[in-house]
């Protein structure tokens, strides 16, 4: 068959045209999904572990540190005083700190300088995640993002990446730092990151987070975000509940009720 | 040849010198048979695995069981007479054996000073670890090296990474 030059460059076009309109729907297809997913509907899971902090109750003892010293000792995590080399993984900052977009005129008045607890939101897309080279983390099926410290290299992408700064790295040797050592739990070493893992030790054995049995007021509550009937849902139906920096999209599994 | 009784003297010297490994090793005072001097657990008699296994695999059940307590969350190992442990370093291994009589003694001995389990892994149940990094000591039996029982452990080491982990990407 002899095909002419004009045959031949209209082919060659329509050629192009399809492949290039099957790449623009696949590439319109393909960011929608990503987008219902990265908003990460928590009813897709059966489980996912979130909290609730009750600021009313949290206030009522302004000084109380609890939770944080509860989860030092249950985690092994050293006290440092270099601000620049400190380990958190529950931590308070002011209430203006943490939710400037709450912010309007005069009506942070009533809360400023109150301090919040945070940790890791556990989010329901968390970037750490995302931009982890060795998957040292990963998101679990029950919703917690769980660290593998064997498998950490110290790079600090998730640092990077986390909005909410809750990942640590260790600087310096952690053991000499360390109070009293809790043998049951493994202490980290210089190089790795670390942040709170909900307590999936004590989740194991059927225990809540450390924190929120040491909180006197119960101030944190502790539960199963995708059932309805669970504790945190019950007071998210009930008060009006805040989440940390909802509009990057991560998901927090961390409700604070203001 | 006015020189060969040099030539000849340099010459058995070098001989000496590059077969000083072979002759240090085949010194009739050593003892080749020797096996490392370790400290058994008094409390039990039966390890979590037949002795055989644990001996030449321990490495590999320790990182298969590190697999899968960190990554897929389970905790329970059934052994092999059906008795059921804790996959834990600390909770189950050194609730019996005692880290610088039985892991550390094994390990000098075989030259291996490989894993850094105890930088992060606390060496008791019951006893912390003192406050301060661990060290690892120098290998100071090397010609045992010729044994050839490091360079078996070494390629178990090896042959233990899990071949895939999971995609975590949502």
């Amino acid at each position: 068959m002899k095909i002419t030059r004009k045959d031949f460059l209209r082919l060659t076009g329509l050629s192009f045209l399809a492949v290039g309109s099957m790449e623009a729907a696949r590439a319109i297809a393909g960011r929608g999904s990503s987008v219902k997913d990265s908003s990460g509907n928590p009813a897709k899971r059966a489980v996912q572990w979130g909290m609730v902090v009750d600021l009313r109750k949290c206030q009522k003892d302004k000084g109380c540190t609890a939770c944080i010293q509860a989860c030092d000792s249950a985690h092994n995590i050293p006290q440092l005083s270099d601000p620049r080399h400190q380990v958190k993984w529950i931590w308070t900052q002011p209430y203006e700190t943490v939710f400037p977009y709450i912010q309007n005129g005069y009506a942070e008045q009533s809360d400023a300088g109150i301090p919040v607890p945070l940790m890791c939101n556990h989010c329901a897309s968390p970037p750490c995640v995302h931009v982890c080279p060795t998957q040292a983390t990963w998101k679990r099926a029950d919703g917690i993002v769980m660290m593998d410290w064997h498998r950490c290299i110290g790079c600090r992408y998730c640092m990077a990446a986390c909005p909410y700064g809750s990942r640590s790295f260790n600087w310096v040797e952690p053991r000499p730092h360390i109070p009293h050592i809790n043998p049951d739990f493994p202490t980290r070493t210089k190089g790795v990151v670390e942040k709170c893992n909900f307590c999936e030790e004590r989740l194991a054995k059927g225990l809540k987070p450390a924190c929120v049995d040491a909180c006197p007021e119960k101030a944190l509550v502790f539960g199963n975000l995708a059932d309805p009937n669970s504790e945190p849902r019950k007071l998210l139906r009930k008060r009006f509940a805040v989440q940390r920096e909802p509009e990057l999209g991560t998901g927090p599994s961390v409700y604070y009720l203001v | 040849m006015r020189d060969r009784l040099w030539i000849l003297a340099g010459l058995a010297l070098f001989v000496a010198a590059i077969t000083v490994p072979f002759w240090y090793v085949h010194t009739p005072a050593r003892d080749l048979t020797k096996i490392p001097d370790i400290t058994l657990p008094v409390n039990q008699k039966q390890c979590v695995a037949p002795v055989e296994y644990m001996r030449t695999s321990h490495m590999k059940l320790l990182m298969t069981w590190r697999f899968q307590v960190v990554r897929e969350g389970e905790r329970k190992y059934v052994a092999f007479n059906h008795k059921v442990y804790n996959k834990s370093l600390t909770g189950t291994c050194l609730g019996c054996h005692n880290k610088e009589q039985f892991c550390d003694r094994c390990h000098t001995y075989a030259g291996v000073s490989g894993p850094y389990c105890w930088n992060c892994h606390n060496p008791s149940p019951t006893r912390a670890v003192a406050a301060a990094p661990e060290t690892i000591r120098p290998e100071e039996d090397a010609p045992n090296l010729a044994q050839g029982l490091s360079a078996h452990l070494l390629s178990q080491i090896r042959h233990e990474q899990p071949s895939s982990f999971p995609r975590s990407r949502p």
